[in-house]
């Protein structure tokens, strides 16, 4: 079965973010960029499922600039068979990215499509759920583990307090939580062979589909930054403190 | 304008996070109803129905919507949406799994884990895990929000309002529900806790973080949570994780014990009231932002720290 794979070039989730002083965004100029990182446990669990014999192919699709290439590569590096770069420069929604999924969908057919839980960059947790609905498929987020058997996913969920089991039928959209693997480092072989895997460059005219921004971004600023404290010498002063802060 | 509130809780009884969400949908118009879902739910409808400022209940009854499955809620919701203009959830993983689900029913962009409401169309909320702040305005006729219940106050009690019984249509046959494993525990939840104590990979083994960190979490009536590095080293479960990727905590009493302060760590509890600090590495970015810290070995200052508990009456 074929499985899809949406990955995000984002910010490297070491880099020290910092908000630019006419407050339109954060400053990504010579930023180190990454796959999110659930990009790449999504990533990594279809790769498994690959080694596994359950999957037969895995496509690896990214909305982003020219450079999201690269984030495809390493997908491809990964074990990923073939990549589709919807190339724009525009920061689109999850709507619109959940749209343009959509009919990538439509064009590849594929059985289950694997996707991180939300990007560290917007932090929506949004475009999964929303290809679900527009699909009219079943989901299940926030998987830590993934079983495929009769057309037929068993996806544990991290969910408050807890976890929960869930059967879906495929075709379904399975969203990765931290816990659902540890996302392995690709080889230099395996580098070396993602080079000559086939990359299709498409735009976000070829689908056809409406991606017009909804929300309006009026200004991104710092929080507040917190106040250093104090150093407190010993466990009993710091009882004293805590019970004149009333906390105790 | 009219907003549609949905219900955490647990059938006897609403969550605080629905109080708090009342909170934040009152922000944007006084007209504010409450939508529980559940099976056997009267007492948590009847429960919503006293929380001060909510005009009416909706009280639906569902197998699937006791198990919080998102397209039994999108299917009950949708066609609800006919009278709102706007719905908010509570940004628990019930929540966050459910309303992307309905705004692209309605073909609206969601607004995720909203901090403040400005005005109507108009919200703060935090990107890139809390290091940075927008504020962004949408001109969607609808709106789809969840909330971030630690920004806002818990709405009271006192209130009267109708509870309307509304009815479900069949639920979806491509989710089945398996079952579930929830943590019983006798300390209060992570999320909502007024006092938490985190361990850190310091910690060094499952057995330590154990034998440190949980008695200190019981002597002070606190939830226990844990830095992702002791997450990631399997010193604790997931569920404990503090931090960008694991839980948003904003308690009256933070402890961190043996935590370094990674800034993925950082974005998950700097909002506390008061931060303790306890790390043995005087440079730990944690003391930037602690408000007591204290440059000790977790190993001599946990025990010390219980006796002076002890000492005052804890």
């Amino acid at each position: 079965m074929k499985v899809l794979v949406p990955v995000k070039r984002v910010i490297d989730y070491n880099v020290k973010v910092r908000v630019k002083p006419d407050q339109t965004g954060v400053d990504l100029a010579n930023v180190k960029m990454s796959m999110n990182p659930f990009c790449e446990i999504a990533v990594e669990e279809a790769v498994r499922l690959k080694e596994k014999g359950v999957v037969s192919e895995i496509v690896a699709v990214s909305i982003g600039p020219q450079q999201a290439q690269e984030t495809i590569r390493t997908a491809l590096a990964m074990g990923a068979d073939r990549g589709i770069l919807i190339q724009t420069d525009d920061d689109l929604e999850p709507l619109a990215v959940a749209k343009l999924l959509k009919a990538v969908v439509a064009e590849e057919a594929p059985e289950l499509v694997l996707m991180g839980k939300q990007a560290i960059d917007g932090d929506n947790n949004a475009t999964g759920q929303m290809m679900a609905a527009l699909l009219g498929w079943p989901q299940a987020t926030f998987a830590s583990k993934v079983e495929i058997a009769d057309g037929k996913a068993t996806v544990t969920r991290e969910i408050d307090g807890g976890l929960q089991t869930l059967e879906v039928a495929l075709p379904a959209i399975v969203t990765a939580d931290l816990r659902l693997n540890e996302p392995r480092y690709a080889s230099l072989p395996n580098i070396m062979k993602a080079k000559k895997k086939p990359i299709d460059v498409k735009s976000t005219g070829d689908y056809g589909v409406d991606v017009s921004p909804r929300l309006k971004v009026l200004k991104v600023t710092e929080p507040p930054k917190r106040a250093g404290g104090i150093k407190v010498e010993s466990a009993e002063q710091l009882v004293g403190k805590l019970k004149e802060a009333g906390v105790l | 304008m009219a907003v549609l509130v949905v219900a955490e809780h647990d059938n006897a009884s609403v969550k605080d996070a629905t109080n708090k969400t009342v909170t934040a949908a009152l922000a944007l118009s006084s007209d504010v109803d409450v939508l529980v879902a559940g099976l056997g739910a009267g007492a948590a409808a009847a429960a919503a129905a006293g929380i001060a400022g909510v005009r009416k209940v909706l009280h639906a009854e569902g197998a699937a919507f006791d198990q919080g499955v998102a397209e039994a809620v999108e299917g009950l919701i949708v066609p609800l949406m006919a009278n709102y203009d706007a719905v908010l959830f509570a940004a628990t993983a019930t929540g966050k799994n459910a309303a992307p689900r309905v705004a692209a029913a309605l073909d609206v962009s969601p607004i995720s884990e909203i901090q403040e409401v400005v005005n109507a169309s108009t919200f703060v909320r935090p990107i890139y895990a809390g290091n940075a702040l927008e504020t962004i305005e949408t001109s969607d006729a609808k709106k789809v929000i969840t909330v971030r219940t630690t920004a806002f106050a818990a709405a009271g009690t006192g209130g009267s309002a109708s509870v309307e019984a509304v009815t479900a249509g069949a639920p979806s046959a491509a989710v089945t529900f398996k079952g579930a494993e929830i943590v019983k525990s006798d300390r209060p939840e992570l999320a909502g806790a007024k006092r938490v104590v985190s361990g850190g990979r310091a910690m060094g083994s499952a057995d330590e973080f154990h034998n440190v960190i949980e008695p200190l979490a019981d002597k002070l009536g606190a939830a226990v949570g844990a830095s992702r590095a002791a997450v990631d080293a399997g010193y604790a479960p997931n569920d404990y994780q503090v931090g960008q990727t694991g839980k948003v905590v904003a308690p009256e009493l933070y402890v961190a014990v043996g935590i370094s302060g990674a800034i993925q760590h950082l974005a998950g509890m700097k909002d506390s009231k008061v931060i303790v600090a306890i790390n043995k590495d005087a440079d730990a970015p944690i003391f930037a932002i602690a408000d007591f810290g204290l440059v000790a070995d977790y190993k001599s200052a946990v025990p010390e720290l219980m006796g002076e508990l002890a000492k005052a009456g804890l």
